[in-house]
């Protein structure tokens, strides 16, 4: 076991150079530089300014210098600075808006998760029922829609028509902390649309890997034997069948890891949430170099611990792959 | 809906130097995309009315209530000199101030100056500091900082856009404590409003490397607001400052929300959430008129410092000729653009000055939409429909190009799309390609390889426009990329930068307003008018040529409608 992961994560070495490598020199092929933004198609600015910017980060080497200098940096844990105008440290500004990113993402694949598995489980045993039919509809209706558009549908009933829910942000604005309850309560309004949409999208995938993997477990033998062997449904369905067919659920999991940090840009700006995915569409925007890296590296790491993860405890968790 | 910012990030530059403390929002920040609107934005409902001061009751000023701006983009950078995004410079504008600032009427006046004066020969300012005026931590603001200020901007290891106006400084010197004198190596007209640069506080910065300063999300400045408190991407809070020279501001709490899409942001207006936003043309036209909205928000129009043109590359054979270029622009119809595309929230522009400006020349060659004028010169020019396809041609060429635009900017794309009917209505094929900014920019203008571009710039208060239009601008990133040459323009060009004396100044850009008129390198298309719409509880807001951000110290809410109480 041991020797297994020593190599698994050996394994991982080159192959996250290997990412970082690729991921600078393609961002670098983007036309525009972080110093646009400033310089274009600005009056005030002489080709003298330019080479000035150009040279305080460091875009006047050639390119594999710039890369080495990062990977020193980076082997150090360092991230550098923002090439943006308020040329903070990379780890701060990511670390300022990681939290809420994190939030969202667990509330909502927590959501997904206790929504998905019954709806799954429930068309599958009773495949073809209306309820069946019903529920593929929905979630594929869930899946279609698009959900800018249905943010604000709700924002509009829920906000300004009913005034039930805050339009935006996530916290209100003269808010002076009163009690904590009071704090719980605010934050948890605003969260409300934000989870529940980013969820919606996601129960469509989630509920129908359910039903399929659901239907080819009720076909095999042992189910067979189970309900031979005088069990009842339930504990045939929820002992039996379920647990079998939730193990490829591992892997999702696993695969989600690098999602979780993972804000999504249409979300956050609509809901005007500070959150990892409007920092990642910004610097991109801006060629915003460190920041771009900082965030590739972070969901290259987290994708490669992830995937190892979900292989230990798809060992630990099915006899079978643990012999093999 | 997610354009990237760098829709049309010219505006940006809107030569922050003196915009600090005048009117308008030209609200772009890096941020900026779908501000793209709101930069048209206005105020009421006949077309081509002034907005006028609005005194409908008189209830007196009061202290107190808050007010909740709204933006799209977040600030970068608090010390002015490192950011070039218009959220940072809004609230930068509250912050700090200049020696200079242009009035409501956009005449230059003193800010932190008092007086100013300028030597006969136009080499030497010396200003004249206010006494009395104190940074934000209480140390007294002196021509010290000044110094410190221009040393700064200068130094090579400072990352900042904004060097040029002073490096033509030959030699800075503080006489006292309030009186700083500055020599010019030649007249340099644009020099004085340069001074509008926001004064950065030697005590806190000297000696450190500014780019790394605390400052930068913590500012010290002299302005009528204090800085209180920053959360990323979400609100900027400031509060007002009450031994601010010209007397402590009316509204005691003003709070820049940031909320990316323009949609939510509309949604909170009309949840009465924000106070203030840049409207687009079909909100200010067909979403803001019910009474609810009505009786809540004012609204106001003006125009906006900026223009939308179609300019010719001059090096290509199609457009060398003048008459071709005449042709286009009376082949197009302007007026139909601005009705179609702003649904008449905006002017015909002539050349490259706003409207209602001193620098401004009503009276020069118009292009009236005019198609058998324009199938006249181009038949002078050589091109016939030989053939009778409807298309011309001239030696065996059909006349046929490509407009250029950038990409997450549809009132431009939407332009060109006018433009190619009445053009296809002339007999020219018009095709039109939209290309992502960046590649827009190093692909194509950079090497010239363009035939028409519809782009904007920014108007400046000071009529100089030496980097657009003269010929020695032509080089590969300067922004004369349509290769325009007129040594008669090229010598008003440098006259009318080398006095200070406005009446010559003027004689000057009139006579490049002509003949930029006549010879039409770019068709010059319209100037979009700003639309903001303000909480009906604030009183004072008096539209001006500059705008109404001028003088938003004097804003106020009556007591009894005063909305936030509890500071």
């Amino acid at each position: 076991m041991f020797a297994y992961l020593a190599k698994r994560l050996i394994l991982m070495l080159p192959l996250f150079f290997g990412i970082t490598l690729i991921s600078f020199f393609v961002i670098h092929l983007a036309p525009g530089s972080p110093t646009d933004l400033q310089t274009q198609m600005n009056p005030k600015v002489s080709t003298e300014a330019i080479q000035r910017l150009r040279a305080f980060y460091g875009l006047d080497k050639p390119l594999h210098v710039q890369y080495l200098i990062w990977l020193k940096k980076l082997i150090k844990l360092d991230f550098g600075n923002s090439f943006s105008p308020d040329n903070r440290k990379v780890i701060e500004k990511i670390a300022e808006r990681i939290p809420v990113t994190i939030m969202i993402n667990v509330l909502s694949l927590f959501l997904i998760l206790i929504v998905a598995v019954p709806i799954g489980v429930l068309s599958a045993t009773h495949q073809n029922s209306f309820f069946d039919k019903f529920t593929t509809v929905f979630v594929f209706v869930g899946f279609a829609v698009p959900t800018f558009w249905l943010a604000l549908l709700l924002m509009i009933l829920f906000g300004v028509q009913l005034g039930w829910l805050p339009i935006s942000g996530i916290k209100s604005l003269g808010y002076e902390p009163s009690s904590l309850f009071m704090i719980i309560l605010d934050r948890t309004k605003h969260f409300i649309l934000p989870v529940l949409l980013s969820a919606f999208g996601g129960l469509a995938g989630f509920s129908r890997y359910v039903r399929s993997n659901m239907l080819e477990v009720i076909r095999q033998d042992y189910i067979k034997t189970a309900r031979a062997k005088g069990l009842s449904e339930r504990t045939v369905v929820y002992h039996h069948a379920l647990r079998n067919a939730l193990l490829p659920v591992i892997t999702i999991l696993g695969l989600s890891v690098p999602g979780l940090i993972g804000g999504s840009v249409i979300f956050e700006t609509i809901f005007a949430i500070p959150g990892m995915g409007q920092l990642f569409y910004w610097s991109v925007m801006s060629r915003d170099y460190p920041v771009i890296m900082g965030i590739l590296v972070i969901g290259a790491f987290l994708t490669l611990i992830g995937n190892l993860l979900a292989d230990l405890s798809y060992s630990l968790a099915d006899p079978r792959i643990r012999n093999t | 809906m997610f354009d990237c910012g760098l829709a049309n990030p010219e505006m940006r530059h809107a030569r922050y130097q003196m915009n600090f403390r005048s009117a308008f929002r030209l609200s772009f920040s890096l941020s900026l995309l779908i501000l793209t609107l709101m930069i048209f934005s206005g105020c009421s409902k006949k077309k081509g009315e002034e907005a006028k001061p609005v005194s409908y009751d008189s209830k007196p000023p009061a202290y107190g209530d808050t007010f909740v701006d709204s933006s799209i983009g977040d600030a970068s950078n608090l010390i002015p000199i490192l950011s070039s995004d218009s959220a940072s410079h809004d609230i930068a504008s509250l912050l700090y101030n200049g020696l200079v600032k242009y009035d409501k009427d956009l005449t230059i006046s003193g800010d932190l100056a008092e007086s100013w004066q300028i030597s006969p020969d136009g080499l030497v300012i010396t200003f004249k500091l206010r006494k009395g005026v104190a940074w934000h931590d209480g140390k007294p603001f002196t021509a010290n900082d000044c110094l410190f200020t221009y040393q700064v901007i200068v130094d090579p290891r400072t990352p900042t856009a904004y060097a040029e106006d002073f490096k033509q400084i030959k030699k800075i010197k503080v006489v006292d404590d309030y009186t700083l004198e500055v020599c010019y190596g030649k007249p340099f007209a644009p020099a004085l409003a340069s001074w509008g640069m926001a004064m950065l506080p030697r005590h806190l910065l000297e000696g450190k490397d500014i780019t790394k300063s605390p400052l930068s999300r913590n500012p010290v400045g002299t302005g009528p607001y204090r800085f209180k408190e920053w959360v990323t991407g979400q609100k900027i809070v400031l509060e007002a400052n009450p031994s601010y020279f010209e007397g402590c501001p009316y509204i005691g709490r003003y709070i820049y929300r940031i909320i990316p899409d323009s949609a939510t942001l509309f949604l909170e207006l009309k949840s009465a959430n924000i106070d203030r936003m840049g409207l687009t043309p079909i909100q200010f036209m067909r979403q803001t008129g019910s009474r609810e909205i009505q009786s809540t928000f004012r609204k106001y129009r003006y125009l906006s410092f900026s223009y939308t043109y179609l300019g010719f590359n001059l090096k290509s054979p199609l457009f060398m000729d003048k008459r071709i270029r005449q042709a286009i622009s009376c082949a197009i119809d302007r007026q139909e653009i601005i009705d179609g595309v702003l649904l008449g929230l905006g002017r015909i522009a002539t050349g490259p000055y706003k409207p209602g400006t001193w620098q401004y020349n009503p009276n020069v060659r118009k292009y009236p939409y005019d198609p058998a004028k324009a199938r006249e010169l181009l038949a002078e020019a050589g091109w016939r429909d030989s053939n009778g396809d409807g298309i011309l041609e001239k030696d065996g060429k059909i006349f046929q190009f490509t407009i250029l635009t950038n990409q997450g900017n549809d009132v431009r794309s939407k332009s060109a799309e006018i433009i190619q009917r009445r053009l296809k209505e002339a007999g020219v094929d018009v095709k039109i390609r939209i290309v992502e900014w960046a590649t827009f920019i190093k692909e194509f203008i950079n090497n010239r390889k363009f035939e028409a571009v519809i782009l904007g710039w920014t108007i400046p208060q000071d009529p100089d426009l030496y980097d657009i239009w003269h010929s020695s601008k032509t080089k590969p990133d300067e922004l004369n990329f349509i290769s325009y040459k007129n040594i008669e323009v090229d010598a008003l060009l440098e006259k009318g930068r080398g006095t200070f004396n406005q009446d010559e100044r003027k004689r000057c850009y009139d006579r490049i307003q002509e003949i930029l008129a006549e010879e039409q390198p770019y068709a010059f298309l319209f100037v979009p008018e700003a639309l903001p719409i303000i909480h009906a509880r604030f009183r004072g807001i008096e539209p001006a040529p500059a705008g109404i951000n001028y003088n938003f110290i004097k804003w106020y809410v009556p007591t009894d409608e005063q909305k936030y109480r509890d500071r």
